[in-house]
């Protein structure tokens, strides 16, 4: 947990110290194919939180893959 | 936890939220249907967001399981059973210059089971809109029951802290790292499920006993993304995560999808998922001795496993000219078949062999998710 925690917090320390003065290198005309609806992370959110929950009631890992809600079905 | 109470009075979302862009207005209506290892679930699944002033969206969520199970653990301890688990949720969203504000609240509830779930989200865009940086906190309270048992009742309490930063590369790649925390204190273990142990004495050489686990667990799991855009378009992703916890448990999943329109209305997505993972400190498939150490565990999702996942997916695109509110909507059908396999959870269902030498357990899944889309 601490190895986690310690990780997250430099991440975050890293992402606030360059707020300014870093130039986009991939300018907003430029992204018209990252705005293509297939680029999503995740296109159909009722869909991918169902698997996750179909894994995660099947699976010991659980975590950084989006939410899913409590309980299993799964005795 | 009082700040997070009144924040479940709002609710909403799964925590991770687009910054700087609120999501589309958009329904789902989504029929899932699970068979696998003995056990078919199926039910409808609902969610709902809208937005208001391009500042404010608000979600809705139901989604019922109907479960029938036969599953090993069941058949070869207890009785089948059928139950039904009902989730609702609710979700706000509000999004001020580059910062998007979320909360959630969840509840579901079975029959011997009621899990309430608040959230929270900040996301913030950074660097020209290159990078997007979420932190979310979701905290549970589970109430656990037993059937036919009036006096048996626990608590599960649970804390999950998350870092998630997308990230623009190229012009057509994408970055995403998550990092999540999760720490739990409570009842752990299934109520229902059993150790088993040997013993000359019994008929089959073992008997069985309830199992014990930790009442906390703590775990961690670390995972990276890409998504790239291919010239011809066409979008090729390949995610890895690794997790462990204070249980034993190391595990890494490794997926790759891609997703290929075939035509303005068609798109085809394929993807392979593999997951493998080592057991718990406290997991056997046969103790040598009843009360052999203070925590026992033969839950074979705490077992030395793997499982191997390909699916298909389509979706077809049309404007509904029946329903004018109706800009475009969208018919979904994914298939995923599934392989469990386990290395250290064998089939009790045969028996006449010296305990600890019978076959070791797998099983098929299939999961079928057919949904219609609305966007208004």
């Amino acid at each position: 947990m601490t190895r986690a925690r310690i990780a997250a917090l430099l991440l975050l320390l890293a992402a606030a110290s360059g707020c300014s003065g870093i130039e986009p290198w991939v300018k907003p005309y430029e992204r018209e194919d990252l705005a293509d609806p297939i680029m999503a992370w995740e296109r159909d959110p009722v869909a991918s939180s169902y698997m996750r929950h179909v894994y995660e009631s099947r699976e010991g890992a659980r975590g950084a893959a989006g939410a899913a809600g409590g309980g299993c079905g799964c005795n | 936890m009082q700040l997070i109470r009144a924040l479940a009075l709002f609710a909403l979302l799964p925590a991770t939220a687009l910054a700087g862009v609120l999501p589309e207005d958009r329904a789902d209506l989504m029929y899932h249907y699970y068979d696998g290892g003995g056990v078919t679930i199926d039910g409808p699944s609902l969610l709902v967001r809208k937005k208001f002033a391009e500042k404010y969206a608000v979600s809705a969520s139901a989604y019922m399981d109907m479960v029938s199970s036969a599953s090993i653990d069941v058949i070869t301890t207890a009785s089948p059973y059928d139950e039904e688990r009902t989730q609702l949720g609710v979700g706000f969203e509000y999004l001020r210059g580059k910062v998007t504000y979320a909360a959630s609240f969840s509840n579901s509830s079975e029959n011997d089971y009621n899990a309430d779930t608040a959230g929270f989200s900040i996301s913030q865009d950074m660097f020209g809109d290159l990078t997007t940086v979420t932190l979310s906190f979701n905290r549970g309270w589970d109430d656990v029951t037993r059937r036919d048992d009036d006096v048996f009742r626990d608590e599960i309490d649970r804390r999950i802290y998350g870092v998630d930063i997308s990230q623009i590369a190229t012009k057509r790649l994408i970055l995403g790292l998550a990092i999540e925390t999760i720490t739990e204190e409570g009842f752990l273990n299934n109520p229902y499920r059993q150790v088993r142990f040997v013993d000359p004495g019994a008929a089959l050489g073992y008997d069985y006993e309830f199992e014990r686990y930790p009442r906390t667990r703590t775990g961690n799991a670390f995972s990276v993304r890409a998504r790239w855009y291919l010239p011809y378009r066409a979008a090729l992703q390949g995610d890895y995560r690794f997790y462990n916890d204070t249980w034993g448990i190391d595990a890494s999943t490794a997926e790759v999808s891609y997703t290929q329109p075939v035509r303005d209305d068609l798109t085809v997505d394929v993807h392979y998922r593999y997951y493998m993972q080592n057991g718990a400190d406290f997991y056997s498939d046969l103790f040598p001795r009843a009360d052999f150490q203070n925590f026992l565990a033969r839950d074979k999702e705490l077992a030395s496993m793997q499982s191997h996942t390909l699916g298909f997916g389509v979706a077809w695109e049309f404007k509904p000219s029946m329903v004018n509110f109706l800009g475009k909507a969208a018919l979904n059908l994914k298939v995923d078949y599934i392989l469990f396999k386990y290395d250290d959870f064998r089939d009790l269902r045969v028996t006449g062999v010296a305990p600890g030498t019978e076959p070791l357990y797998d099983f098929n899944a299939s999961v079928i998710r057919l949904f219609f889309s609305g966007w208004f």
